[in-house]
C-alpha cells in the first residue's frame, strides 16, 4: 500500500527512525525537535529528550516553538541550568545522539551556521554557533537533517562553524574529538552515510519517486552515490499519521502554522 | 543588601553609558522591562553580552544603545533572523557594532569561571572550527596533566547583570524556577546585579536547593508584573509567542521600526504604560 507524503514528511520520518528506543538525545528547535518527538511517539517511547535550555526527559504533548518553551520543562523528568546541561550532560559524555540542523555543510558534513560571504562584511549574518559546535564534538554520534539544494551543499564552506570529518579521513580523530562524528544527514531527497575510510558523505538511500539527477543538480560538489545505494523506505501509515497529528495538535495550541524552522 | 526600588531608579543608578551589561533569560524569563528602560533613559556605548540576544537586544541595538555584543546564538527563536542585530552587523546602522562571537558552551563555561573568580573557562567545542581565526580572545591550553590541548576562553565579568525572576521576599532574596539557564552565574559573575520579580511575598517558602540568590548578592530588586513579556515566567503567564512573530514585520524596516520604538518604548512612561498599549487593539492593528 502506498499512501502519498510530501518531501518534508519522508524527511522528518527518516531522520526519526535514525534514534534508537532508549537512546539519549541532544534536541534542536525546528526539524530536530520534531524527528526526535515523533521517534518517541513512534518506536522510541523510551527515547531522552535533553534540550540545551535544561529539560532532560522532555516529553512535550506538542511541539516547542522555542528551545526554552514552558512545556519542555513542565515535562521533563528534571531541568537544569544551562552550565549543567554543557558541562556534566553534553561535554560529560551523556548524549548518544545529537540532532542538528545547517544552513551550510560540505562534502565532509563541517557545517556553516554563522554567516554567508567574508565574516567581516557578511552577506547574510546568520544566527550563529548556538550549541551546535560541543554537540558537534561531543555527542557520541551526530544526524543532521537539513533541506538540499545547491545553496545548502556547498563546495566550500564560508565559515567553519561546527566540525564533521574536517578535511575526511582520520582528521576528526587526530584533532582529538571524543565524539564519532555524523553517521548520517538526513534531506527532503535522500539519505548520506560516511565513506568508511575517506569520510566523506554518500548518498546511501534515494527517497521514492526521486532521481539520482535531482540529487547531483542539487549539490555542490560532484556528489557520490554508494555501491550499496537503496531506495529510502516509504512512511507507514502509522509513522505519517502520527506525524501529521502531532503538526495538527501543534498548530492548534499556538494558533498559527505550527513549529517553525 | 537588595534594596527595594523603582526599575527607573535602578537602572538609572546601576548602569552607566560605556558599561558592560548581560541581561539574561534563555527563552525565559527574560528582562524586557528593564531592556525598554535602559532604552528609555538612553544609555549609549554599551558592551552587551548575552548568550542568546533575541528581541530585546534587537530592540537594544536599533536604539543606538550598544557598541558591542557578545553572544553565541542571534535569532528570533523559531521564527528567523533578528533584522535590526543584522543591519547592525551587515550595514552599520544605526551605528557599527562590534561582535565577539562565541558558543553557548563557552559562554555557559565563562559564567561560571567569571561567578568563581577565575580568569578563564576550558572547553572542547572549538576544535576544528574557524572561531579562532575570527575572535582572538578563543585561544588555547594545553592540560599539565594529560597534554591534551583545549579551548581556553577569558570569563564574563560584566559590570552590571540583569535578569527577571519570579518572586522576591521583603528583604530582597530572589527565587526563580522553571528553566533556568545562567542566570545565576551571571549575577554572580557581575559587580551589580539588578533584579526584576513578578511579585514581592513575604515568604518565598522555597525548597532547600531551589534556586534562591541571597539579598546580600542582589544590588536592587524591583517589582515588575509582567516584566519579562512577551518572553514567558513559568507560573505566570505564557509566552506571546504572536508578538515573536509579529516582530519579525515591525523590526523588518528601520522606519516602521523607529515609529514601534518611539511610541512603545520611548514615549511611554513606563512598562505598565507599554503593557497598556500592547493590549490596545487600536495600537495594536497599526503593526499586524
Amino acid at each position: 500500500m502506498s499512501s502519498s507524503f510530501t518531501a518534508d514528511e519522508i524527511m522528518t520520518i527518516a531522520a526519526s527512525r535514525m534514534l534508537r528506543n532508549g537512546a539519549v538525545c541532544f534536541v534542536g528547535i525546528g526539524l530536530p525537535s520534531t524527528a526526535a518527538n515523533l521517534a518517541r511517539l513512534t518506536h522510541a517511547p523510551d527515547a531522552v529528550l535533553v534540550y540545551e535550555s535544561g529539560p532532560i526527559g522532555a516529553k512535550p504533548p506538542v511541539l516547542p516553538l522555542s528551545i526554552g518553551d514552558g512545556n519542555l520543562a513542565e515535562t521533563a523528568d528534571t531541568v537544569v541550568s544551562t552550565p549543567e546541561i554543557f558541562r556534566y550532560w553534553l561535554q560529560g559524555g551523556r548524549i548518544d545522539v545529537g540532532f542538528l540542523g545547517a544552513a551550510q555543510l560540505d562534502r565532509f558534513a563541517n557545517i556553516n551556521t554563522t554567516v554567508v560571504g567574508t565574516y567581516d562584511k557578511p552577506k547574510v549574518r546568520l544566527p550563529g554557533a548556538g550549541g551546535a559546535p560541543e554537540i558537534s564534538s561531543s555527542a557520541k554520534e551526530v544526524v543532521i537533517i537539513v533541506k538540499q539544494s545547491k545553496r545548502t551543499f556547498v563546495e566550500k564552506l564560508d565559515f567553519v562553524t561546527s566540525v564533521g570529518f574536517l578535511h575526511g579521513g582520520d582528521s576528526r580523530e587526530c584533532a582529538g574529538l571524543t565524539g564519532k562524528g555524523p553517521v548520517a544527514i538526513i534531506t527532503d531527497l535522500c539519505i548520506l552515510h560516511p565513506d568508511p575510510v575517506t569520510r566523506e558523505m554518500k548518498v546511501a538511500s534515494i527517497h521514492p519517486r526521486v532521481s539520482r539527477d535531482t540529487i547531483s543538480t542539487n549539490t555542490g560538489w560532484s556528489i557520490q552515490f554508494a555501491d550499496s545505494c537503496t531506495e529510502t523506505e516509504p512512511p507507514s501509515p502509522q509513522e505519517l499519521q502520527v506525524l501529521r497529528d502531532l503538526k495538527a495538535r501543534t498548530a492548534a495550541a499556538h494558533g498559527a502554522q505550527g513549529e517553525a524552522a | 543588601m537588595a534594596e527595594w526600588v523603582s526599575l527607573a531608579e535602578a537602572i538609572a543608578a546601576g548602569v552607566r553609558d560605556g558599561d558592560t551589561v548581560a541581561m539574561e533569560g534563555f527563552t525565559h524569563l527574560i528582562p524586557f522591562a528593564a531592556g525598554h528602560e535602559i532604552i528609555r533613559q538612553k544609555r549609549r556605548d554599551l558592551s552587551l553580552i548575552r548568550m542568546t540576544p533575541d528581541l530585546i537586544y534587537d530592540q537594544l541595538i536599533g536604539a543606538g544603545c550598544a557598541k558591542k555584543l557578545t553572544f553565541s546564538w542571534g535569532g528570533n527563536p523559531g521564527v528567523g533572523s533578528l533584522h535590526r542585530f543584522r543591519d547592525a552587523v551587515e550595514n552599520d546602522w544605526p551605528a557599527p557594532l562590534e561582535i565577539e562571537e562565541r558558543s553557548h558552551s563557552d559562554l555557559a563555561n565563562a559564567y561560571v569561571t567569571g561567578a568563581a573568580n577565575l580568569p578563564f573557562a576550558v572547553l572542547r567545542g572549538y576544535t576544528g572550527s574557524d572561531f579562532a581565526r575570527v575572535n582572538d580572545r578563543i585561544r588555547s591550553i594545553t592540560c599539565p596533566f594529560t597534554g591534551e590541548v583545549l579551548a581556553a576562553t577569558p570569563s564574563v565579568r560584566p559590570d552590571v547583570a540583569i535578569i527577571h525572576a519570579q518572586k522576591a521576599d521583603w528583604k530582597g532574596n530572589v527565587l526563580l524556577w522553571g528553566i533556568i539557564g545562567v542566570q545565576k552565574e551571571a549575577v554572580l559573575a557581575a559587580k551589580t546585579a539588578i533584579i526584576t520579580v513578578e511579585e514581592r511575598v513575604r515568604s518565598l517558602d522555597a525548597a532547600p536547593n531551589a534556586c534562591v540568590l541571597p539579598s546580600w548578592v542582589v544590588t536592587a530588586v524591583c517589582e515588575v508584573p509582567r516584566g519579562a513579556s512577551p518572553s514567558y515566567a513559568h507560573g505566570y503567564y505564557e509566552r506571546d509567542n504572536l508578538f515573536y512573530r509579529t516582530w519579525d514585520q515591525i523590526s523588518r524596516e528601520r522606519d516602521r521600526f523607529m515609529c514601534w520604538l518611539n511610541q512603545h518604548v520611548l514615549e511611554t512612561r513606563d512598562f505598565s504604560e507599554y503593557l497598556k498599549l500592547q493590549g490596545d487593539p487600536h495600537v495594536q492593528a497599526v503593526y499586524q
